[in-house]
């Protein structure tokens, strides 16, 4: 009886769960590609109370400001992981991986304070550079530790094969271990990528946003992310209908990004061998 | 002559063992299998380039706390202890009291768990336990794909679907049924803690969720065995075999769950109505930590409310530091000894 009960209690906590997930979805679909149009993907943003214009400055915006943080986050980060697995088996690899954690967990908009403090107050003036770093710092903990544990899942036996035919350590770590954990590294670069693709709380004063195209990395950026939180909070019907595209269109671009490289990955276009 | 019979060490010829390793040693000189200068120099650069990446993290957090605690300077001094305690938030006089965000920060992250916790649970248990093969992997995908959606994404349908609803349908039965508890009280507004609760829950069940079980799936498969063999029926063999064993990973997972909770900005700050009061009906507006610095870091005005902004930042930084640490431990006192799979 209560057996019964219990496995009925736990599928509708299922059911509870799915519920809004699934809303989402469903809404950020609906709603978005009855709203996306063309002018949404090539034009800026028209002036206040104006119906029509597009984020197409803020998606523009958004891979730069990633670029900028993949630039800088993911060398770092492998690098970091190749340390904690090849090198950091001991009290400070241990204190290094513990450190990466605690970073997983501070929040993101601390992290935006500290960006700010760090390049926004020192350059004098909020840009794309500052909301970069705020994303880099935030990608590092989790491509560091991910990569770790790639590495150590290749076999001992062939680090040692290859120090047997007397190639170099270094040698064996890039052309052998890292080879051989490629996959692995990239689905943690991308889940990475995949954690800030979205992130605005660190954005807002960093990058700032901003209503025309700009490429300069020393310039306040539009991010698709600021964009929507800023038109999401208007009173303009038209902005929300925009907000509502620009949801879809990131979802779009971060499950895109993701299964692109997964399939090149499976495929073995990327993949060591 | 019996003497000849002994084996009669020889001073001549020499020692056995003394000539295989000397043959050892002779067959064992480095021969290069590779073409090129062996030399021990690229691979100290190389080793030290990545001791260098590795402790480049430990200098981030440094770093972290650095700024956050010069930039804090200013408010510290002005206020001392006196800022968590006092709740007037007045920039125009430059008063500056932490209370209010504090307060809510707490509140909003507790109702979250109170909703999540449970939900979390049982899909853990579903996915674990009872849920056919098939499903497994279907389910655990779509769970996972909740952490996926950006933050502004749940903030922005958060606005447009689930406040109207708390407005239309929820608050007004809560007010009716409940309101003498004084938590359901007040206009609803739809906006207010209550959505900020049920949003930060919605978020923050992929990762209880997805920590319980890995948690529960460490527990021994004899302790199952043992239950059933005794004749537990499958919910008993649950309840004894599988969550009393993983009992502190499963706190573990909620108070990780709560560190995520507390940190949070961007939905929280879409939906709070953030108005820096504390107020005990879970439908009044109220404010956060994160939200507040979302709101106004950008448009303080004056070194003094910066700096009180920077230090509200400092106190989230510690809170989710000593919170995650201690979940950490617990999720690790359970799973120890098993390959961790990557908690991101």
């Amino acid at each position: 009886m209560t057996d019964h009960l219990m496995t009925g209690l736990a599928v509708l906590t299922v059911a509870l769960v799915l519920l809004p997930l699934i809303a989402i979805f469903a809404y950020v679909i609906y709603r978005g590609i009855g709203s996306i149009n063309w002018a949404f993907l090539t034009q800026t943003p028209k002036p206040v109370g104006e119906t029509g214009g597009g984020m197409a400055n803020a998606i523009a915006g958004s891979v730069v400001i990633l670029g900028i943080a993949s630039l800088l986050g993911v060398p770092l980060g492998i690098g970091a992981g190749i340390y904690l697995a090849e090198y950091g088996r001991n009290r400070y690899g241990d204190t290094v991986r513990f450190v990466s954690d605690v970073l997983n967990g501070v929040p993101s908009i601390v992290i935006g304070v500290v960006a700010f403090g760090l390049v926004v107050v020192r350059q004098g003036h909020f840009s794309a550079l500052a909301g970069g770093v705020a994303l880099a710092i935030m990608m590092i903990p989790t491509i560091a530790r991910t990569t770790e544990q790639m590495l150590l899942l290749v076999p001992q036996q062939i680090r040692e094969a290859a120090y047997g035919l007397g190639v170099s350590r270094w040698r064996t770590t890039l052309s052998i271990t890292l080879r051989t954990a490629t996959s692995g590294v990239i689905t943690g670069v991308m889940l990475a990528f995949a954690r800030v693709a979205g992130e605005t709380a660190p954005l807002l004063f960093t990058t700032l946003g901003n209503t025309f195209w700009n490429w300069k990395i020393d310039q306040p950026t539009a991010a698709l992310s600021l964009q929507i939180y800023t038109y999401a909070l208007s009173p303009f019907d038209d902005w929300h209908r925009q907000a509502w595209a620009g949801s879809l269109v990131l979802i779009v671009l971060i499950v895109g990004a993701v299964t692109a490289v997964r399939i090149a990955v499976r495929r073995g276009t990327l993949a060591g061998a | 002559m019996s003497h000849q019979a002994l084996p009669r060490p020889s001073f001549n010829a020499p020692d056995p063992e003394r000539v295989s390793k000397a043959k050892l040693r002779v067959e064992t000189k480095p021969v290069p299998l590779l073409q090129g200068k062996v030399s021990e120099v690229p691979d100290t650069i190389f080793a030290t380039a990545m001791r260098l990446c590795g402790f480049a993290v430990v200098g981030l957090l440094g770093l972290i706390v650095y700024e956050l605690v010069r930039g804090s300077q200013l408010s510290w001094h002005a206020f001392g202890w006196k800022f968590f305690a006092q709740s007037d938030w007045n920039p125009v006089e430059e008063s500056f009291g932490a209370l209010p965000f504090i307060y809510g920060t707490i509140v909003s992250s507790l109702l979250a768990l109170i909703i999540a916790v449970p939900l979390s649970v049982g899909v853990a248990v579903f996915i674990t336990e009872m849920c056919p093969v098939r499903l497994k992997g279907i389910l655990s995908f779509l769970t996972e794909l909740l952490a996926a959606i950006p933050s502004v994404i749940y903030g922005l349908w958060a606005i447009f679907i689930l406040v109207p609803l708390l407005r239309a349908y929820v608050q007004p039965v809560l007010g009716q049924t409940l309101s003498w508890t004084g938590l359901f009280t007040g206009p609803p507004y739809g906006v207010g803690m209550l959505a900020a609760g049920v949003i930060l829950a919605i978020m923050i069940i992929p990762i209880i969720s997805s920590i319980t079980r890995e948690v529960m799936t460490v527990v021994p498969q004899h302790q199952r065995e043992a239950a059933l063999a005794l004749g537990a029926t499958r919910w008993e063999m649950i309840r004894i075999g599988v969550l009393r064993n993983a009992r502190a990973g499963i706190v573990g997972a909620v108070i990780l769950g709560l560190g995520r909770a507390l940190g949070e900005t961007m939905a929280v700050t879409m939906v709070i109505g953030n108005r820096p009061e504390i107020a005990k009906s879970l439908f009044a507006p109220g404010y956060t930590m994160a939200s507040v610095l979302a709101n106004e870091f950008s448009e303080a005005t004056g070194n003094i409310y910066t700096s009180a902004l920077i230090e509200i930042g400092l106190a989230l930084f510690f809170v989710t530091i000593v919170v995650n640490a201690l979940a950490r431990f617990m999720v690790w006192s359970v799973t120890r000894g098993q390959p961790a799979k990557t908690i991101a």
